[in-house]
């Protein structure tokens, strides 16, 4: 990825919040949201910039499991393991989500299109077993549904 | 001054000091990992637990943070205190069993280690008491180091454990790490490895020996404005 822009993107972030100290976070959410993840020069420059050592920005950017610091798929899929999904079949969905993807959770698949993570509660248990794509929440998803979702995806890239 | 009770012994301290100096300074051992004179206290290593009462209320608490109250009774020996601090030692034998400083901590207290508590491999003999990475941000003031991730992954070192670039080899982490997880290695030969970063010793312009980092002298330098050739003597030769 191109340098100067990732520097000018953290840049900007940084003047829109007034290079504010207790703003780290919302800062970091800003520039995850332009690159999906967290690019290493991204920490660096924000380091640099607000006088913060880079190694208590480390700290903020993995203390928290929605920042990510590999490149992640452009498409996010969130498996819930909370207690209502559990009991309606999350394991065998994440299995299921695995095999269809060929990489384990936490991976993103080569082609660069899914990342695949298991997630705590997202709140919607009646709706249990839940699988969030982009934001986009699937409910009560069984084995056999999962690869009609994935080809959706899939068929939205060939266009 | 405040007057409160330890161990059955009238003990006047000042006020805002806490329970663990106000016993120390009176002769009262409590067995600790994580504290240091010149650092804040922040009661992560859980040793110094004592129990108190007042008002007929007992209660478990960590008292290198406690500060000393009026009419406080405090306990640093009681049953329940031995069984908190048990576990404690034996969770952190569990954590780090390489650690020669826990083992031997549990031993004088007759400690042995819980089998039902899984030991850990991959710790090495970190009990994250966050003290190099405070003595290297307040004391140093380079802040190289810190405390990534979080709960089972928690884990000390440079930023994206990496060797970390701030990092001036002075070694301050690994005189005050209490169980002695750090390594620093001397070749002696005018090179010094720590973080995964090697440095180049100066040498002492009077007795030739390699006394401390080129990168930490010229940090001194920086700070003090002293120029670095005034600084090129060792301690012993100054």
């Amino acid at each position: 990825m191109d340098l100067k822009a990732i520097t000018k993107t953290a840049r900007d972030t940084i003047k829109k919040y007034n290079r504010d100290h207790s703003q780290i976070i919302a800062i970091l959410q800003d520039i995850q949201g332009v690159y999906n993840y967290l690019p290493k020069e991204a920490l660096s420059v924000i380091s640099e910039e607000m006088d913060v050592p880079l190694s208590r920005v480390y700290e903020i950017a993995t203390f928290y499991n929605s920042f990510s610091l590999k490149p992640r798929g452009k498409h996010m899929i969130e498996i819930c393991a909370g207690t209502a999904c559990h009991v309606q079949g999350a394991a065998n969905i994440l299995d299921r989500f695995e095999r269809e993807l060929g990489i384990k959770r936490g991976e993103t698949t080569q082609d660069g299109l899914f990342t695949l993570e298991e997630v705590r509660c997202l709140g919607c248990c009646s709706l249990a077993a839940v699988v969030r794509l982009d934001g986009n929440i699937y409910p009560f998803v069984k084995q056999d549904d999962i690869p009609r979702i994935l080809k959706k995806y899939k068929k939205q890239e060939v266009k | 001054m405040v007057n409160l009770t330890i161990d059955g012994r009238h003990i006047q301290a000042e006020e805002g000091s806490t329970l663990l100096s106000a016993a120390r300074a009176n002769g009262i051992e409590i067995p600790t990992l994580c504290h240091h004179e010149a650092l804040m206290p922040t009661g992560s290593c859980r040793m110094c637990v004592v129990e108190v009462s007042k008002g007929g209320r007992t209660r478990i608490v960590t008292s290198c943070i406690y500060l000393a109250e009026e009419g406080l009774q405090v306990n640093t020996k009681s049953q329940r205190v031995q069984e908190v601090r048990k576990l404690v030692l034996q969770l952190l034998m569990a954590r780090c069993p390489e650690s020669e400083v826990v083992r031997e901590v549990a031993k004088e207290m007759g400690v042995n280690p819980e089998p039902r508590f899984k030991t850990s491999k991959d710790k090495g003999k970190c009990i994250l008491c966050r003290l190099c990475v405070k003595a290297c941000e307040s004391i140093v003031g380079v802040s190289a180091i810190g405390l990534s991730g979080r709960g089972q992954t928690k884990k000390v070192g440079g930023p994206f454990m990496e060797a970390p670039q701030a990092c001036i080899g002075c070694g301050s982490c690994v005189y005050i790490c209490p169980t002695g997880h750090i390594v620093m290695e001397d070749d002696g030969k005018g090179h010094r490895e720590i973080w995964g970063k090697t440095f180049n010793m100066a040498q002492c312009r009077t007795c030739g020996r390699y006394f401390a980092p080129l990168e930490q002298l010229s940090f001194i330098s920086k700070a003090t404005k002293v120029p670095l050739e005034s600084l090129m003597v060792c301690t012993s030769c100054r």
